[in-house]
């Protein structure tokens, strides 16, 4: 099954990969490491930003929404609601409220 | 007539400041990349127009860029820094093993002689050399494998590989420095590698001989001398002439020999610069006047520079990687604050006025002198 997602990024990280605040991608599956995987794809820059490159976990300071909910602590190859997948959706990634 | 090119790392992005050999009117470009930890940029000395850069963020952890037009236009290149084999442990701040976790870039230093060739200093210490102009990195792993690496701990800024100093004379031949491990050299272009750290005392240590466990803050070499290297450590300033196998001190008159920075003139290999900081309880300077303090007989004899810079109420560090010196003659020198001033003396340091005063904090300053 594939996917168009509607994620949208933190300012810091459309300045590093000159995009807009939402960009749309071609996800094989809706899934958060599938979202994830994709976005390092088509934006090199980003790759790292979000996960750590080894171990693929999900940086501490970084948050997934979707559909109102934090989604961060779910596992992430576990699919996102159904308004994700559709796009009706954007998945949201939040740089956590931290810090100065 | 010649150009200089500061490049200027702060705690919320990049600057670059430019002036002509009077090096009296600055123009300012930046912030670049606003917002993230420039912890270091540093062009290399094949190709002027290429600069490396370390951005960094506890958001979103390691960026590295890369701009072959000095500094107009950015490339990120490869950011994945992955140890070599199953890194293993070193100490924590409580003497137990502790994973080595990479963190962030503190240093890049380009080769002397390959433009695509540079080096990072990082963050759980280690050296790594990217052959591709920073697209991929691979481990110089001798260094963190050496017999003594599960006994490096961290000082109070993290474990850190912040001093990198090829010798122009002979590539096999590379130091570096850690916080808290001390300072290391090799001989076999990064293959094995051997503390260096024979003569440095450190009240923190009960051992005198110990061979690693120094707060080495900063070490600078004059390229026409490269077996004499000059180091701040945490409190002294020492020197070795024998490429680090032994070191005596030469803080002398120093009013404090805390400090962080230490820099050599570029054409009197025996002057030396460093900024005296209180103590490492009071990171500003003594009686919050802020001076630089010259040597010009190779250390032990240092006077103070104060023309220009503040005599009161200035209560800033200046970090280890942010003073430099241009190649122009008279030569000039260049520091940053945590306060967000850049100054800069064309004269050698007799007098100094400030290029900028209310950048972010300044991480690291360093200076081409261009055609």
């Amino acid at each position: 099954m594939t996917c168009r997602i509607r994620v949208e990024l933190p300012s810091s990280l459309c300045l590093l990969a000159r995009t807009p605040r939402e960009i749309l991608l071609q996800v094989e599956s809706p899934t958060p490491n599938h979202i994830i995987d994709a976005l390092e794809a088509s934006h090199p820059a980003l790759r790292g930003t979000l996960r750590d490159q080894g171990t693929r976990r999900r940086r501490p300071f970084i948050r997934f929404f979707a559909c109102q909910t934090d989604v961060s602590h779910d596992c992430p190859d576990e699919p996102l609601p159904d308004a994700i997948a559709s796009g009706a959706e954007p998945f949201l990634v939040v740089g956590a409220i931290a810090g100065g | 007539m010649a150009r200089i090119r500061l490049l200027v790392g702060t705690r919320k992005g990049a600057f670059i400041l430019t002036s002509d050999e009077a090096r009296d009117r600055w123009s300012v470009a930046g912030p670049h990349f606003p917002g993230w930890e420039i912890y270091h940029l540093k062009a290399s000395p094949v190709n002027p127009d290429r600069i490396y850069a370390s951005q960094t963020s506890s958001w979103f952890g390691q960026v590295m860029q890369r701009s072959d037009d000095g500094g107009l236009t950015w490339t990120a290149t490869g950011n994945h820094f992955a140890y070599d084999g199953i890194p293993g442990t070193h100490q924590w701040y409580d003497g137990t093993p502790h994973p080595w976790e990479f963190k962030r870039v503190w240093h890049v230093e380009p080769s002397l002689t390959e433009a695509d060739t540079v080096y990072a200093g990082v963050e759980d210490a280690a050296l790594f050399v990217s052959r591709d102009a920073g697209a991929s990195w691979t481990e110089l792993s001798g260094l963190r494998q050496h017999n003594t690496g599960p006994a490096w701990q961290p000082g109070a800024g993290g474990m850190c590989l912040h001093s990198i100093i090829q010798d122009p004379t002979n590539p096999a031949r590379i130091y570096v420095a850690i916080s808290a491990a001390g300072a290391f050299r090799t001989d076999d272009a990064g293959a094995s590698w051997r503390p260096i750290n024979r003569g440095l005392r450190s009240e923190h240590i009960p051992d005198p001989e110990a061979e690693i466990g120094h707060c080495v803050h900063h070490i600078a070499m004059h390229p026409s001398r490269p077996a004499t290297l000059f180091m701040q450590k945490h409190w002294d300033v020492m020197r070795t002439d024998d490429g680090g196998d032994s070191w005596h001190e030469i803080s002398g008159n120093l009013p404090t020999d805390f400090g962080f920075v230490i820099d050599v003139h570029a054409h009197e290999p025996d002057t030396l610069y460093v900024v005296p900081i209180k103590s490492d309880a009071e990171h500003f300077p003594l009686d919050g006047a802020l001076r630089v303090y010259r040597s010009r007989t190779g250390g032990q004899d240092w006077e103070p520079l104060t023309q220009g810079l503040p005599a009161q109420n200035c209560y800033v560090n200046v970090l280890r990687d942010a003073m430099a010196v241009d190649r122009l003659d008279p030569c000039g020198i260049y520091f940053g604050t945590t306060g967000g001033q850049v100054y800069a003396s064309a004269n050698a340091g007799d007098d100094w006025a400030p290029v900028v005063r209310d950048l972010p904090a300044v991480l690291s300053v360093e200076v081409q002198t261009l055609p």
